[in-house]
């Protein structure tokens, strides 16, 4: 078990946060490192839905996309994993037979975290029952905000128990947590209570992820490898729809933790509309013509 | 969790299979003259003994421009225009006038800031993502902000009216050229001064671009008068008998024979000097972003900064994982191309300075000092240094006590406040200092006790034209920047 | 009846709190216009100002570090006893050749100017510092500080009122001195070294040698711990030696050439400004 008061406080200053991503996006990727950058962050996207209306037509289409980006280019890479709510996972699975495309599946009462412990586990146990790899789980913002962080990090633990064999995202939601202080101490809470990957948010609170909450947890992640050995996956999710965005993110991923991160074991992107974007930059990259949604699936 | 849990540490591996395509900043609309003259009452004109030098690329070492040197005559020439223009025109236009002058040359650099840049780089060998993001835009600044104040000066020392010296002879260094070029002529033209500017000799390009830009102003004719030259050139006009005040910035070692060569004199002077500034880091600072700090204190425009946090001192809780941390960091900084966008650390500006570091490395290796640099390739042609870190020195070795002025960074350890405030303020330079600490009253009380004239808490090497800079004890007199910077070119009544 | 002979003061060196005698064993006798000798004059050396500059150092750290109240209470306090010691002075500036409505004008304004430099000590830091509007999230200030260790070549022509005039604005921002009296005019410096010592100033704040202008200037303005030199006089040789000397270090050399210390206008918080360094501090606006 464990005590969040062996934890040490790492304080973090906004401003030189900021500054430090600033610098990091001020680095200019063209040509080849442009056109590699961008089948990569392809190969790294978790595509995501997760609405209220969200069906198993629509979850079917998603499918289909994820593992067929834009057959007319050849050697592009399937995504990463689609990510859906918990009652979609049975209609993923099957559609995605074969495909090497993981299925990630929300779960904990996402987006709130609002229910009983028991009542989230036993929704993990089934999502991962119906075939899910991933479980991407929300913590509880309301008691990590109180100071409770023994009962964070336990309900973590116990989630990660029921995972069993498939991966933990834990979700911060930074966009509640507010300060960069709080999410590095959640950062450093999810990792020790045994999450895979963390992940900034649901993508239902704005702010989403920003650059510099991501920058503080992939330093956690830094950290926490330096001092454990363990290497833990990070996901931004929520505003990230331009290619450029998500090559900056790999700049920030290649120059925090290097080589083992620039892949889709440990770095993803949480999207819904993002692989249009770069799909139409690396068709714009080769023909060197402009291009336009309308040549682009949009499921 | 135990931070000095047993585990090792593990190495991460910056030599990625995703590298970074070169970006270079296009030089196609760039335009200098491959023959600079002086600029003289207004003027670009030959100099009398026909005398040019070359200014080289030091990325490439290859020649970019030949520039007059000025002579006796010539510098003669220059203090006669800045006295005519001083007594005839710029003394007595209204000071609203003066004002607007200078607000055009802030507009025209802003305007040409691109063209600033690439030169500045070529020039200097400054990477173009500082020239671009730090020098231009600071100069621009530093003219808008002095600008505003040529009939405000009534406003900015209570109980006083100001009288401008006279002419001013403004002696720069080649580390910010453009930028302080804009720091010397600005308040001088403020405050109703004219001025006799000597830019330094391997990096004069920008000064002449500006040059053209006061001539486009239409500024009156001797006003601003640009020279160029070395120590000689620079030696006549300290001791033309029509200078009124000297502004420099540069060596300690020329400062004092500045004081020396003026003594007797009723001529006013001001001096920005050297530096070897402490960089404090407390075990409950930020440490990811003290990591940058120190970064930017030292590799910052290679470490040809004057203000560069080249003592580290670091609390012994957190050396070992600061240290790991910042070297880390060393192996993601690209050194190379100046005017590639993605360059991190660009060229040493002349072959002398390239000389000096080495010098420098060697004595601190030969003293018993443990270096480290990152696996950075080089390239062949043109002055290059590694960023370079010395652990395993003490106050007693040479690399902690003299200006280096270069990206070679001398770390120490230290165990209370006290301890590290007295070795901060064991050297005879002042004039910047940084310390990085989440709490709040030891900021205010290391920031007080620190005998600098620029305190850094939380960052490093920051700038901004109303914000004063200059040093204590041997880093020099007199303020740059600010309602402070008005004051060495004024006299009260 | 028989006449009770006088106790005559001694005129010793004012350091570190203390009245040594000088170390060299050196003296003045000091004559009076009829050329009668009066008393002799310690005639202090190279060492006695290094010794002086030791206690000044020393002490620059608590006097600098004291609240600004504080440091105006004790120059208050100064004024107070200056005022006490009032026929003392009277005696010594006659004695010097005053008549007694200037010794008694003399005597007056030194009291008055160290009453204003009290009030100022907790004033001119306001009038000179600010906050600087950077262009960045950055909260900029700037401040003036002591400058450190002064040494003080004060006005010949003055006994009181010059020592007064150019004391009292070094110290009044925290800076500690060490100050060279009149050759020609030395009573009072020691007299007021006196009123120091009853007044609550920490040992070494002020010293005081009394010695030969011509011998002490080159060690006044050489010595490596001193941060700044205030040099009065018009003599253009001495003042260019000051000069060269100052760049030893750096030297903040201030010179007042033809000051009439008696006009009003020789004293203000440009005065205390001159001996100060402006410190600007920079720190991150986050949360």
């Amino acid at each position: 078990m464990l005590a969040h008061d062996t934890i040490k406080y790492n304080p973090i200053d906004q401003i030189g946060a900021q500054e430090r991503v600033a610098r990091l996006f001020s680095r200019s990727i063209k040509k080849e490192s442009k056109v590699e950058a961008l089948k990569t962050v392809l190969s790294m996207i978790d595509l995501t839905t997760l609405e209220g209306k969200d069906s198993p037509g629509k979850v079917k289409q998603l499918s289909y996309k994820a593992a067929h980006l834009h057959d007319q280019f050849p050697d592009l890479p399937s995504v990463a994993a689609i990510c859906v709510y918990p009652t979609m996972v049975t209609v993923a699975k099957s559609a995605l037979q074969n495909t090497g495309i993981k299925i990630a599946s929300v779960a904990t009462a996402f987006p709130s975290g609002m229910a009983s412990l028991t009542a989230k586990l036993d929704e993990v146990r089934t999502v991962v029952e119906d075939g899910a790899d991933e479980v991407d789980m929300v913590i509880s913002r309301g008691k990590f905000l109180r100071g409770e962080y023994d009962q964070v990090a336990d309900e973590i633990v116990q989630v990660k128990d029921a995972c069993g064999k498939a991966h933990l995202k834990v979700i911060l939601e930074t966009g509640e947590l507010v300060t960069l202080d709080n999410v590095r101490l959640a950062s450093d809470l999810a990792m020790n209570a045994g999450a895979d990957f963390i992940k900034t948010s649901t993508g239902k609170v704005s702010p989403a992820a920003t650059p510099t909450v991501v920058l503080v947890m992939l330093e956690a992640i830094r950290d926490f490898y330096k001092q454990t050995g363990k290497k833990i996956g990070m996901k931004p999710a929520g505003g990230i729809s331009v290619a450029k965005q998500a090559i900056q993110y790999l700049v920030m991923v290649r120059e925090t933790l290097g080589q083992d991160w620039l892949s889709p074991d440990l770095f993803r992107f949480g999207a819904s509309s993002l692989a249009n974007n770069v799909l139409m930059q690396i068709v714009k990259q080769t023909t060197g013509v402009y291009q336009s949604d309308n040549y682009f699936s949009i499921d | 969790m135990n931070e000095s849990s047993g585990t090792p540490s593990k190495e991460l591996d910056f030599q990625t299979d995703w590298t970074y395509s070169p970006a270079p900043e296009s030089t196609d609309h760039i335009e200098f003259p491959e023959k600079n003259d002086l600029f003289i009452n207004g003027k670009f004109q030959p100099p009398v003994n026909g005398k040019y030098f070359e200014t080289l690329d030091p990325s490439n070492e290859e020649k970019l421009a030949d520039v007059a040197e000025a002579g006796q005559e010539d510098i003669a020439n220059a203090v006669a225009a800045a006295s005519k223009a001083y007594d005839k025109v710029w003394s007595k236009i209204d000071p609203a006038e003066r004002g607007k002058y200078i607000y055009r040359i802030a507009r025209q650099i802003q305007e040409r800031a691109r063209e600033f840049a690439v030169i500045e780089s070529m020039d200097g060998g400054k990477p173009i993502r500082e020239s671009r993001d730090v020098d231009i835009p600071l100069s621009a600044a530093h003219f808008f902000y002095y600008a505003g104040w040529a009939d405000k000066l009534d406003y900015a020392f209570p109980g006083r009216k100001t009288k401008p010296v006279g002419v001013a002879g403004q002696i720069i260094p080649w580390n910010f050229p453009l930028l302080m070029a804009a720091w010397k002529i600005a308040p001088a033209l403020a405050a109703g001064n004219t001025v006799v500017l000597k830019p330094a000799e391997s990096s004069p390009l920008t000064a002449m671009k500006l040059a053209e830009i006061i001539q486009e102003a239409d500024l009156p004719p001797g006003v601003v008068n640009i020279i160029n030259g070395g120590g000689e050139t620079g030696r006549a006009l300290v001791e033309h008998p029509d200078i009124d005040k000297i502004a420099f910035t540069g060596s300690t070692e020329v400062g004092k024979w500045i004081m020396k060569s003026v003594a007797g004199t009723p001529k006013k002077y001001s001096l920005e000097l050297g530096g070897k500034a402490a960089n404090i880091i407390f075990e409950d600072a930020p440490i990811d972003q003290a990591v940058e700090g120190i970064v930017n204190g030292i590799f910052f425009n290679q470490g040809h900064v004057c203000c560069a946090g080249s003592r580290l001192f670091v609390q012994e809780s957190v050396a070992e994982n600061v240290i790991s941390k910042l070297k880390d960091r060393m192996d993601t900084l690209i050194v190379g191309n100046p005017l590639d966008k993605n360059t991190d650390i660009g060229a040493i500006n002349s072959k002398t300075q390239l000389e000096r570091i080495k010098m420098y490395v060697d004595i601190g290796q030969k003293e018993g000092g443990q270096i480290f640099q990152p696996s950075c390739s080089l390239p062949e042609k043109g002055y290059w240094y590694a960023p370079t870190l010395f652990t395993d020195v003490s106050q007693s070795h040479r690399v902690v006590q003299e200006e280096i002025f270069g990206p070679v960074l001398a770390i120490q350890t230290f165990r209370t406040v006290d301890e590290v405030i007295a070795k901060a303020n064991n050297t005879p330079y002042g004039l910047s200092g940084g310390v990085w600490t989440d709490k709040g009253s030891k900021i205010f009380n290391v920031s007080r006790d620190i005998r600098a004239g620029v305190i850094w808490a939380n960052t490093f090497n920051k700038f901004d034209p109303s914000a004063p800079f200059g040093g204590y004890k041997e880093s020099g007199f007199g303020r740059e920047g600010g309602l402070e910077g008005l004051l060495p070119y004024v006299d009260l009544d | 009846m028989t006449s009770r002979a006088n106790i005559q003061k001694t005129y010793k060196l004012f350091i570190n709190g203390k009245f040594p005698r000088t170390e060299s064993g050196r003296y003045i006798e000091w004559k009076d216009a009829k050329e009668t000798t009066l008393v002799n004059i310690c005639r202090g050396s190279r060492k006695d100002f290094r010794e002086a500059v030791v206690a000044a150092r020393k002490a620059f750290g608590d006097w600098s570090g004291r609240t600004a109240y504080n440091r105006a209470q004790i120059l208050y306090r100064v004024g107070e006893m200056l005022e006490g010691r009032r026929d003392q002075f009277m005696a010594e500036l006659r004695l010097q050749g005053s008549t007694k409505r200037q010794a008694d004008k003399e005597i007056n304004s030194s009291i008055d100017r160290m009453i204003y430099y009290a009030g100022w000590a907790d004033k001119y830091s306001q009038l000179f510092s600010r906050v600087n509007p950077v262009a960045m999230p950055y909260y900029n200030f700037s401040v003036p500080e002591p400058t450190g260790v002064v040494a003080a070549v004060v006005p010949e022509d003055s006994s009181l009122l010059g020592l007064v005039s150019v004391i009292a604005p070094i110290i009044t921002s925290g800076n500690t001195v060490v100050a060279l009296a009149s050759e020609s005019f030395p009573l009072c410096s020691i007299t007021f070294a006196e009123v120091l010592h009853t007044s609550d100033v920490p040992a070494g704040v002020i010293n005081i040698l009394t010695g030969q202008r011509s011998e002490l200037i080159e060690h006044f303005s050489s010595h490596m711990d001193v941060n700044a030199i205030v040099f009065c006089g018009s003599d253009p040789e001495q003042q260019e030696l000051v000069q060269t000397n100052a760049a030893l270090n750096v030297k903040r050399p201030v010179f007042f050439r033809d000051q009439d210390w008696s006009d009003k206008k020789a004293q203000g918080p440009y005065h205390i400004l001159k001996t100060t360094e402006t410190k600007t501090t920079w720190h991150p606006i986050g949360v």
